[in-house]
């Protein structure tokens, strides 16, 4: 068989070895969005599941919603406060480990260990130490200080979340900071340690310049990531207490499935959307910068 | 040093406390100042997590599905992964911006379309949505990346080696290049099982019976008639799903270290 030759077997074997990969793309993320779209634009009544096109209504929704200026103020206060937090406890860390001591290893293992600890449990775990009588008063009581009813109060139930989350998740920042510090070339620190550089000159002079590329893109991922954080909200504080702690992506999952809005779900899923999307196109313009830097 | 272990304290005290507390009886829960070990443990607590509701039919929920996903996510981006980095076929890079499309979106952002689309196919209230959308969406296209980078770096000798033996593609892909594979294929199975084993908000949405339910979406179900937390056996419960993973992690941590840092998050 003349037709069957290497090259069309080749074409064909590279289709259908995408073709699940593809499919999974199409049916799960491009068609659903192509949906939430089309949802935006009707409006749903729950009762006779019929759908109304209303054209540009719910974004004109947006505006007026007075919950919503409440909400993207808890969502740049959760997402900023989550990343300043880990990327300069990530990148502390990484510091202190990236010496040659006994139980390096050792400590790695405990700042990266609530990484695969489920969100869930991570979160019970300290909604229960930071309820009024939980463990974290009771140490602060047995040291004289009156702790707050942390998760009662609008300001301390933000803090609560943001150090829950850093706490869980910094691991991950720590191993990509170690892997860049890694990278530092060691003539560099001998070089300024000859010139009688301190340790802390030669950490803004060497150091940080040469990985902040990486701080950059960590920054920028710890964003996206945590703009996406549903299971710390719904599980510490279920938005509370008021809106001080409902960060859109919550805001989303009340409106759709909670209160069954699925057209206003769906235009507030899209901006949330638009959000990941302009700082992952960010990410990628940084990326091509870094490329370029290393080379 | 010093500062290392501070420092390390918020990371590992409330993992050691919950599994110090779950074998606590409960009025010692909440003593002030708090104890870390007890004069009378008691595992009643842990008989109590599966009485309440059906945790071991939840604990064999999780464990199938993250398995089965895991499964099937290896072998669809590890097809996918060798096709993009060594086949040539027309289409082959626009089709990949396609797939990585799949990273861009947030399943937030999906999930109130994928719950109608599940509903009008009866697939509400079954484990079919937290399978299919986990195995093949978002995890896997980060999978099929991670395994596209891995086959981009292999010689083209060993395949030419292959070819010379008489094997055809998947002959080559199955035979000599997945075998090869073994570091991204652990790191994938790694990030894999963890995210299936850890997924909430798509267990919430989809699933209402006790029966169905996954670990992380049972542990939020341990509350009394009056809807006060059952603190002793959600501890107990949250024990019994964090210790198996972390004793896996804690053997296997070099591989899960840096299985992530190669992941191409960087």
């Amino acid at each position: 068989m003349r037709y069957w030759t290497t090259r069309r077997r080749d074409v064909l074997t590279g289709y259908l070895f995408i073709a699940p990969q593809l499919a999974g793309v199409v049916l799960f993320v491009l068609i659903p969005v192509g949906l939430a779209i089309w949802y935006s634009l009707n409006k749903w009544n729950v009762f006779t599941g019929k759908q109304v096109f209303v054209g540009a209504d719910h974004y004109a929704a947006l505006a007026s919603d007075p919950q919503l200026p409440n909400v993207l103020l808890a969502t740049v206060a959760f997402s900023g406060g989550v990343v300043v937090l880990n990327i300069s406890l990530g990148l502390l860390i990484a510091v202190l480990l990236n010496r040659r001591f006994r139980g390096a290893t050792f400590f790695r293992t405990v700042f990266f260990s609530p990484v695969v600890v489920s969100v869930v449990a991570w979160t019970l775990v300290w909604g229960f130490l930071l309820q009024d009588n939980g463990g974290i008063n009771g140490l602060l009581g047995a040291v004289g200080v009156d702790g707050p009813n942390w998760l009662q109060h609008g300001d301390t139930a933000m803090v609560s979340v943001v150090v829950s989350q850093v706490v869980r998740s910094v691991g991950v920042n720590m191993v990509l900071f170690l892997a860049a510090l890694q990278g530092v070339p060691s003539e560099l620190y001998e070089a300024a340690r000859m010139d009688g550089a301190s340790s802390r000159a030669m950490f803004a002079r060497i150091t940080l310049p040469l990985i902040s590329p990486t701080v950059l893109l960590t920054a920028i991922i710890t964003v996206v990531g945590a703009l996406q954080s549903f299971a710390q909200i719904a599980v510490l504080t279920g938005g509370g207490p008021e809106l001080s702690t409902t960060v859109l992506v919550y805001y989303v999952y009340q409106q759709a499935f909670e209160f069954n809005d699925i057209g206003y779900g769906s235009t507030l899923a899209l901006m949330l959307l638009s959000f990941v999307m302009v700082l992952t196109l960010l990410q990628w313009q940084l990326r091509r910068k870094w490329v370029f830097h290393e080379q | 040093m010093t500062a290392l272990a501070v420092l390390a304290l918020p990371f590992a005290v409330p993992t050691i406390w919950m599994v110090a507390a779950s074998v606590k009886p409960l009025p010692e829960i909440f003593k002030a100042p708090p104890t870390l070990w007890t004069e009378h443990p008691t595992l009643a607590a842990y008989g109590e997590a599966f009485t309440f509701q059906p945790f071991a039919r939840q604990y064999v929920n999780s464990v199938y599905i993250a398995v089965l996903v895991t499964l099937i996510t290896l072998l669809v981006s590890s097809m996918a992964g060798y096709a993009f980095a060594r086949i040539r076929f027309p289409g082959a890079n626009a089709l990949f911006l396609v797939v990585l499309a799949g990273l861009l979106v947030p399943s937030e952002v999906t999930i109130v379309p994928l719950f109608q689309v599940f509903k009008q196919a009866g697939m509400i209230n079954t484990h079919w949505p937290l399978i299919l959308v986990t195995a093949l969406a978002a995890p896997c296209v980060l999978a099929t990346f991670i395994m596209r980078q891995f086959f981009i770096a292999l010689p083209a000798e060993l395949e030419e080696a292959g070819r010379l033996d008489g094997l055809g593609r998947p002959g080559i892909w199955w035979r000599i290049c997945l075998p090869l594979a073994r570091p991204a294929l652990s790191a994938v199975a790694i990030l894999t099982f963890l995210s299936s084993w850890n997924l909430y908000l798509e267990p919430t949405v989809y699933l209402t019976s006790p029966e169905l339910f996954t670990l992380p979406q049972a542990l939020t179900r341990f509350t009394d008639a009056y809807g006060a937390d059952m603190w002793n056996t959600q501890l107990a419960a949250a024990t019994m799903t964090v210790l198996p993973v972390l004793i896996v992690f804690v053997l296997a941590q070099r591989q899960f270290v840096e299985g992530l840092a190669h992941s191409g998050l960087k």
